[in-house]
């Protein structure tokens, strides 16, 4: 679509250029009901079904500010450490397009919420990377187009446009970061970090479903290059280039993508001598590429207002304080804490987080089991189910509670480790819980010292010559026998007892 | 010397998908600003000392609480739309790109 374009090498840009990023993430709440009407927010119901006269735009109608928007919104802007404001107004947005009823969008404009905060991700290697928040705002989503004929399905060429107003009026609240600098070549990384470090912020709050697939989390990233400096303090001196601003990045992955396009495109461009133009770009997460929208100068003018309608909102201390108090303790901080009393090493804790198992071993650990066999079990063989299935960890058909039992059966030397993972491919199974699957299975280790002598003289009695070699001080020849007794004993021996009662037997 | 000039009146026109004539410029320039002289004699009367509002009862915090109420049928929402098709309000293509 777009071939044309030139590409230049990522290495080759970050020699010349430092990116520098802003990023805008939309965030749909999960309130039951719309930001300014009484309209059901459910997902995928059909086509202008939760839909009035305040989110229809009829004339006459009157919005009304949702008490739980602003609840979350306060909450998301406590959990970024911004600066609540003590007095917040909404404002029209003025632009004429179908997605839009009224031809304006309530939203903020010189007095967010939620203003100067930060949030500290973390990258892959660990190192902690701060973003600064600008602000972030309470605002109603636009209604669905969907454009009818034509050969893209795009607007180009479209025969018509339908319209669902069932998102129209949908309460977001969109986090704006300042401009991200001294990312460098790991600005994909940190983007993508900051993304992923906001929707756990959002998810541990409860305050969306934050699904980037059904779009009740989207991402907006800008994007600008200037060209480097000898080190940090001249680099803060150097002004910043014109920006892209890539629109519909809809995966997390899709943004380390999209940023790493537009540091290449953009490279090309200044290594030629050409000028990056200031717009907007749309994401294609077929072909991997942006491709130019409008362009900015001419769009931007949204000629905000107040909007007389809705009465300003001052939000009370005591109340801002108990949403305070009440904050959930917050993923990263979790994590280092589980960490720690866990004992886990970084590359552990790592794995745990990737695997997204740390909820299940602290379930597991809750349940009764040590840390580290909760790891053993999540990040050994069940990860290995998992992955076989194709399913991710916490829908495979076992519980951290299951998994408890299991290491409590082990470490009672009811059950070796061999045989729990038949135990546990019995919980899989629907045998029931590990106690029900030992009994029903008979897996339990026989421990019962005469039942196991029995096979141990069997075994003796069938291998004269190793029972001499044994006797004659070749001790390691008992292998053979404990072997051979397992294998009577459907690996249900404890082996280590099995070679001592073969040793005393033959008097070695 | 008007305070409003032609090519505001031209590029809010744009904004607002208006197609106005060359020609018709200058005497809607002519009129709006007579509008906003006519505003003016509001920022008179208010001194520097008045702080700017949106509404005149200096009232805060009124809010709905999260209950949801029933919407209008698809039937009721759909009666003055443009056209429609199955469920949907359909309009004509739309030139240029979404915001
Ligand atoms: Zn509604």
């Amino acid at each position: 679509m777009s071939g044309d374009i030139t590409l230049a090498r990522f290495d080759d840009v970050l020699e010349h250029f430092d990116p520098v990023m802003g990023i805008e993430v939309h965030v749909e709440l999960n309130t039951r009901t719309k930001m300014f009407c009484g309209c059901a927010t459910t997902f995928g119901a059909p086509p202008n079904t939760q839909v009035c006269p305040v989110c229809i735009g009829l004339p006459g109608s009157m919005p009304a500010v949702n008490q739980k928007a602003v609840e979350s919104a306060i909450r998301l802007g406590l959990a970024l450490h911004c600066r609540i404001a003590e007095r917040c107004t909404f404002a029209r947005k003025n632009y004429f397009y179908p997605d839009l009823s009224k031809n304006y969008q309530i939203s903020q404009y010189e007095d967010p919420i939620d203003q100067d905060g930060y949030l500290d991700v973390e990258l892959e290697d660990g190192t902690i990377f701060r973003v600064e928040i600008e602000r972030a705002h309470m605002e109603e989503d636009a209604a669905k187009n969907t454009h009818v004929g034509g050969a893209t399905g795009r607007i180009q060429g479209a025969d018509y446009t339908l319209v669902d107003y069932n998102r129209g009026g949908m309460p977001l609240i969109e986090i704006v970061t300042k401009p991200i600098t001294g990312a460098g070549a790991r600005a994909p990384e940190v983007a993508r970090a900051y993304v992923a470090a906001l929707r756990e912020v959002v998810l541990a709050l409860g305050i969306s479903d934050a699904r980037m697939e059904q779009g009740s989390l989207r991402a907006d990233v800008n994007l600008s290059l200037r060209p480097k400096a000898a080190d940090a303090a001249a680099q803060a001196k150097v002004p910043f280039g014109k920006r892209s601003e890539t629109k519909n990045v809809n995966s997390l992955r899709a943004i380390e993508r999209a940023v790493r396009y537009e540091i290449r495109r953009q490279g090309a461009l200044l290594a030629a001598g050409q000028l990056v133009t200031q717009e907007t770009r749309h994401w294609h997460e077929d072909s991997e590429e942006t491709s130019p929208g409008r362009s900015k100068e001419q769009a931007e003018d949204y000629r905000y207002f107040p909007e007389p309608d809705l009465l300003p909102i001052e939000p009370d201390r005591a109340w801002v304080e108990e949403l305070r108090a009440a904050l959930p303790e917050m993923p990263a901080v979790k994590r280092a804490r589980l960490k720690a009393e866990w004992g886990f090493t970084d590359r552990e804790m790592l794995a745990a987080v990737n695997a997204g198992a740390v909820d299940l071993i602290e379930a597991t650990v809750a349940a009764g089991a040590g840390p580290a066999g909760a790891r053993k079990w999540w990040l050994g063989e069940l990860a290995r189910v998992a992955n076989e299935r194709e399913v991710d960890l916490v829908d495979l058909p076992v519980t951290p509670v299951d998994v408890a039992q299991v290491e409590a059966l082990i470490g009672a030397g009811r059950i070796t480790d061999k045989l729990a993972r038949q135990v546990l491919a019995g919980v899989m199974a629907g045998e029931g819980t590990p106690e029900q699957v030992v009994a029903a299975r008979g897996l339990e280790v026989v421990s019962d010292d005469a039942a196991l002598l029995e096979a141990v003289d069997a075994a003796l009695a069938a291998q004269p010559d190793v029972a001499e070699a044994i006797k004659a001080g070749r001790v390691q020849a008992a292998g053979a026998i404990v072997g051979a007794v397992m294998k009577a004993t459907r690996g249900q021996a404890d082996a280590a007892r099995v070679r001592e009662l073969i040793l005393q037997r033959v008097g070695a | 010397m008007s305070a409003i000039s032609r090519d505001e009146v031209a590029r809010v026109a744009a904004l607002a998908r208006l197609s106005v004539p060359p020609e018709e410029l200058d005497k809607l320039a002519e009129q709006l600003d007579s509008i906003v002289e006519a505003v003016r004699v509001v920022s008179e009367a208010a001194g520097g000392d008045v702080p700017a509002t949106s509404h005149p009862i200096p009232l805060v915090n009124v809010f709905r609480a999260d209950e949801v109420r029933p919407s209008l049928s698809v039937d009721q929402a759909l009666l003055a739309a443009p056209a429609r098709e199955a469920d949907q309000f359909k309009v004509p293509q739309i030139l240029g790109e979404e915001p």
